[in-house]
């Protein structure tokens, strides 16, 4: 069963978001959403600069099986991105919460999120 | 839909599948990794569970001579011993299902006998439809028997380049001739070792992966046996059990069309590129036959108004089953399977395009989610194995 690391907040997009309340938040998909998206072969992500909005799309990621609309979890500007993923986007599946995250945000406004323990029970993963 | 399972969905709740709906079946879309599962197959092997697909037995003095009259193909010209991959159509051309079907050995004096094996979701209606066209097809009827033995057959697949070598380990050594001996597209009875004895089991060089590879027709009641094993003999071969993802991401690099993505009963088979399956010069009628003749001689695609081609991505971005292709803007077509080619390393797609951009190194849009990628018209298969 896909692993849920307790420490991070989850949306219902399933993205998860680390924020430590100084620096700017980091942001990923969710082993759940990894696995069920499948081996993800290409990821679109917001550049540098660029304004996101919580809740709206901000990129997508692609799977040989399907693709998935991203969702940016907060509003802000994005800072840096993780170009580790762009070239090689199976990280996302072997180290979703660490290698694999996806980018950064200077946080003005979170959008609603979950803790790891509420995002188990409506997702199934496992904690 | 009723959820069915096979004789292998304990064998696959073990290996720790993730499943999916196909067909009515609950069947594995892949175990850890489908791109794992796809590149075993292209490099060893891979083991499949097919017991969705369904088994039709037509046995009888008129089995060759109904067959003819029930498909497309001229299936009376079939060898004992060998396959064909077959269609049935309806009146007006339209494909009710693709099929292949084996020509067997009858026991009975003047009988003959054949295996038709349809698609999953497929296989009730293309046994009732074979039962019709065997009562309503002649005055008096043909002289067969259509038997569904769909509900008490597994089939088991092992496909890829280790795929012979695998199977070897269970065959006894005085019938290894038999198997090595097979060529693609036959079958033959032959003693492969289950559960510690050896039982005749047809089997065929047949698979839908653009490998080499076997497809083993075997009674549910053996089946979790003869898996475990292939599982077990295959491990050090480099086999590991592969899903119903990898088996569509393989299906589509061999440029093979999927029921229900490329062939419809709206379709045909010329426009589906699938006109020498079609045998408008048997003498005898066949359903569809005047439907199809009329088809082919306005000109593949020319009724449909579009046609089947492959489609190479240019750039990263993968196409998806009903994205719209465009030309200059404006649509002339639509995909109906896509996806990264994990063994090619770029997006492969399948669309029915209008004829006059069918042409091979056309270059064509395809709007993916409200942005267009080129792609451009190559012909099939996008992959073909080294022989």
């Amino acid at each position: 069963m896909a692993q849920i690391a307790p420490e991070l907040k989850y949306s219902a997009e399933h993205e998860w978001i680390a924020a430590d309340g100084a620096g700017p938040a980091t942001i990923g998909v969710s082993a759940v959403a990894a696995d069920a998206l499948g081996d993800i072969v290409y990821v679109d992500l917001p550049e540098v600069g660029a304004a996101v909005t919580a809740g709206e799309t901000c990129g997508e990621v692609e799977s040989t099986k399907s693709v998935s609309d991203l969702y940016s979890p907060v509003t802000g500007e994005v800072v840096e991105v993780n170009d580790v993923v762009v070239t090689e986007p199976a990280v996302i599946n072997s180290d979703p919460y660490g290698a694999g995250w996806l980018f950064k945000v200077a946080v003005t406004q979170e959008g609603p999120l979950m803790s790891a323990e509420e995002y188990a029970a409506a997702n199934g993963g496992e904690l | 839909m009723t959820e069915n399972h096979t004789a292998l969905y304990e064998q696959h709740k073990k290996a720790g599948a993730s499943f999916t709906d196909f067909g009515g079946w609950q069947m594995p879309l892949k175990y850890s990794s489908e791109l794992a599962e796809h590149h075993a197959v292209r490099r060893s092997a891979g083991l499949f569970d097919l017991s969705h697909m369904g088994e039709v037995w037509v046995t009888g003095p008129d089995a060759a001579a109904f067959l003819d009259y029930a498909l497309a193909g001229k299936l009376s010209a079939i060898a004992v011993g060998k396959a064909k991959y077959s269609l049935i159509c309806q009146e007006d051309g339209g494909i009710i299902d693709d099929l292949i079907t084996y020509r067997r050995p009858s026991s009975e004096e003047g009988s003959e006998k054949f295996l038709v094996v349809p698609n999953a979701g497929n296989a009730p209606v293309v046994a009732a439809a074979l039962a019709e066209r065997a009562r309503s097809g002649k005055a008096g009827g043909f002289d067969v028997v259509v038997e569904d033995a769909s509900a008490e057959t597994s089939l088991i697949a092992v496909q890829g380049p280790n795929a012979e070598e695998i199977l070897l380990t269970l065959v006894p050594a005085e019938a290894h001739a038999l198997v090595t001996g097979l060529k693609y597209y036959a079958a033959v009875e032959v003693g492969i070792t289950v559960n510690g004895t050896a039982q005749d089991l047809l089997l065929a060089r047949t698979g839908y992966t653009g490998e080499d590879g076997f497809e083993i027709y075997i009674p549910n009641e053996d089946a979790a046996g003869l898996w475990d094993a292939l599982l077990e003999t295959g491990a050090i071969r480099g086999l590991i059990p592969a899903g119903l993802a990898a088996r569509d991401s393989l299906r589509l690099e061999a440029g093979m069309p999927l029921y229900g993505n490329e062939l419809s009963r709206e379709g045909n088979a010329y426009a589906a590129g699938l006109g020498p399956v079609v045998s408008l010069a048997k003498e005898s009628d066949f359903v569809g036959k005047a439907a199809l003749t009329e088809i082919k001689s306005a000109g593949a695609g020319t009724t449909t108004r579009r046609k089947l081609v492959g489609l190479k991505g240019l750039g990263r971005r993968a196409a998806r089953g009903h994205y719209p292709v465009l030309k200059d803007g404006a649509v002339i077509g639509e995909v109906t399977s896509g996806q990264p080619s994990p063994t090619l390393g770029y997006p492969v797609a399948l669309a029915y395009v209008d004829v006059e951009h069918a042409a091979l190194g056309t270059v064509l849009d395809i709007d993916l989610r409200g942005k267009t990628e080129p792609f451009e018209v190559v012909a099939l298969p996008f992959y073909k194995r080294d022989k």
